[in-house]
């Protein structure tokens, strides 16, 4: 090789250098952004509480021989702030994170729990356990359970049709759009027999809020987030590779239809756990992925991150808003999110230059 | 000696409709085939098959005397390489990463000095160095297929399977790819197998064209004793002559019922 392209090798390594740091200091910056945000979040609320107090009640609660606050901030903080705020980061992280996945292995930009129809069975199972009351479980875990096994049918119906016709990214999108159909008619249905009570909870579960959080939900959240988004982060070089188009992946040496499986297993899993607990928070799926993906690329070594980020950014913002705007009201926050998202998704689309 | 490649009695169908009839072809170390014929010969579903895509019928595809079948897939891609017809539309990643992809064979997920060398290697085979950074979705198509070659060669294979690798370039990158691919071919002792459209390409960078007639052999060897007018009448259905005054045959098409049908 001749020196002067040696010399061009390195320009093109030290750009590429330039290209990884900016995405470092990116992903760093949401981080940042993210903890700030986390900060400013739990000193709001409709109890009136400085932001010194909110911090001492938390410290109080970490360290209870060293800080002390009043009882009432220290309940309301921990009982009720702390764990919501916590619970909105992790469920904007899982589901943009799925989005990701989905929106990659299917190679379809509209793709996500919602459009596949994951989101539209947790309804229906919802919906069967609001207007009907039969569940698996009882209590306060009837409607929960329900949404979940009903996400995971659904996925499983997608895989079943797609594993008949041919594993493959468009027989996995057609499929999911008919489920999602057939499970809107029956959510439809139990909504015309239903009673104006039942009615209005169903309506009201559709909006998704994260109003119910509480810690041990927040910690099978994080505990479904923990096991599965490192594993997907190992395997980003598959992710990419199955991004490229399954013919591309299998000359790399990816076995196509087992990744594709496992990895809408995966997602639709993390798609479940969240939606559950939360009704259906659509668009954060959708959209936290894109605005990632126009900033930093396709890459999903930086992609799962950087646009897990972006979602816990986007529902935090938007359930701080929620609570904040018309205090002590507490707005559903799958409206605010749509509000906030999409005025900002609508800029970077229109900016794009490739659009 | 064992080819690098060889195709024995390949056949496959799609249903019942029969595709490829018994195809059998070696391919040795440091050459160049072109697999050539009519759209809709089967050209894409051989290369298919022989990357292990498609499940043969019948038929076996080997690998330096080892059965591709009895292979893990991980040890296939570092054996051959797949440049597929129009790739590349969807990545929004740069070219840089576009093409350390191929690196994905030997990578876990951490990305060594060495494995960049070789792409910049690469890029700077083809020409790509400017495109570096830029999204692939940005370029145009003949700088697609560029990458996609450049990805190919990154995956450090001794076989390379190219469908239509040259159908979006122009005249001058067009003869730059087959350059690079027979001169690496030669250099260091590539099999290249690759589907093209442009005989007279095929021709000239070939040392051996295999042609397919609606999924049978219809003839294979150098490119002299192939490309013939008979064989353009029986294959393609077209009059043409075949020019043998240059270093490769070439061959212009006659206009068929042209001024004298017209009279």
């Amino acid at each position: 090789m001749t020196g002067e392209a040696m010399e061009q090798n390195v320009v093109i390594q030290k750009g590429y250098a330039r290209l990884k740091k900016t995405r470092a200091l990116f992903i760093g910056g949401l981080f940042t952004a993210l903890v700030i945000l986390i900060g400013v979040a739990v000193t709001l609320g409709s109890a009136d509480f400085t932001v010194d107090e909110s911090y001492l009640a938390i410290l109080a609660g970490l360290f209870p021989g060293i800080f002390s606050a009043p009882e009432l901030t220290k309940t309301i903080i921990w009982d009720y702030r702390l764990h919501r705020v916590l619970f909105a980061v992790c469920a904007g992280f899982g589901l943009a994170i799925a989005g990701s996945v989905m929106q990659g292995i299917l190679r379809n930009p509209l793709a996500s729990p919602f459009t596949l129809g994951i989101a539209s069975a947790a309804t229906t199972g919802a919906s069967i356990a609001i207007v009907l009351g039969a569940g698996v479980a009882g209590g306060e875990y009837l409607v929960i359970t329900n949404a979940f096994l009903f996400a995971l049918l659904a996925a499983l119906a997608i895989y079943g049709m797609a594993r008949y016709r041919g594993i493959g990214s468009e027989t996995m999108v057609l499929a999911g759009i008919a489920v999602m159909y057939l499970f809107s008619a029956v959510t439809s249905l139990l909504q015309y027999v239903g009673s104006a009570e039942q009615l209005q909870a169903v309506v009201f579960w559709t909006f998704g809020s994260v109003d119910k959080s509480t810690w041990p939900k927040l910690a099978i959240v994080s505990l479904v987030l923990a096991c599965t988004v490192p594993y997907l982060l190992y395997r980003a070089w598959d992710l990419n590779a199955l991004a490229e188009g399954d013919e591309v992946a299998a000359s790399l040496g990816v076995p196509v239809e087992r990744s594709m499986i496992l990895f809408m297993v995966i997602a639709s899993l993390i798609t479940a756990v969240i939606i559950c607990f939360t009704g259906t928070i659509g668009f954060i799926g959708l959209v936290a992925p894109h605005i990632t993906r126009m900033v930093v690329g396709g890459d999903f070594r930086t992609l799962l991150p950087a646009s897990g980020l972006v979602g816990a950014l986007l529902l935090l913002g938007a359930d701080s808003i929620a609570r904040s705007v018309l205090a002590p009201q507490v707005l559903p926050v799958g409206i605010v999110t749509a509000f906030l998202g999409v005025p900002f998704f609508i800029y970077l689309f229109l900016r794009r230059r490739d659009a | 000696m064992t080819a690098r490649l060889s195709v024995e009695d390949l056949s496959f169908a799609y249903r019942d409709r029969e595709v490829l009839r018994e195809i059998t072809f070696p391919v040795a170390a440091g050459e160049v085939l072109g697999l050539v014929g009519p759209n809709g010969c089967g050209k894409t579903t051989l290369i298919r098959c022989v990357d292990g895509m498609l499940t043969p019928r019948g038929g076996r595809v080997l690998l330096s005397g080892r059965e591709i079948r009895t292979m893990h897939r991980r040890e296939v891609a570092r054996a051959m390489a797949y440049v597929p017809q129009s790739a590349g539309n969807r990545t929004s990643s740069t070219v840089f990463e576009t093409v350390l992809m191929g690196r994905r064979p030997y990578l876990s997920w951490t990305v060594s000095p060495e494995d960049e060398e070789k792409v910049a290697e690469a890029l700077d085979l083809l020409d790509l160095r400017g495109l570096a950074l830029r999204k692939v979705s940005e370029l145009s198509g003949g700088e697609r297929q560029r990458v996609m070659i450049a990805r190919a060669l990154v995956q450090e294979t001794g076989v390379i399977l190219l469908d239509e690798p040259t159908s979006n370039l122009d005249v001058c990158h067009q003869m730059a790819a087959m350059e690079v691919l027979s001169g690496l071919a030669e250099e260091r002792g590539l099999a290249v197998v690759i589907a093209l459209h442009d005989l007279n390409l095929a021709a000239t960078y070939c040392h051996r064209l295999l042609v397919l007639s609606a999924g049978s052999v219809y003839g294979y060897g150098a490119p002299e004793e192939v490309l013939t007018e008979e064989m353009l009448r029986t294959v393609y259905g077209i009059e043409a002559v075949v020019k043998r005054d240059l270093s490769a045959p070439y061959m212009v098409p006659v206009r068929s019922g042209g001024l004298r049908g017209r009279a």
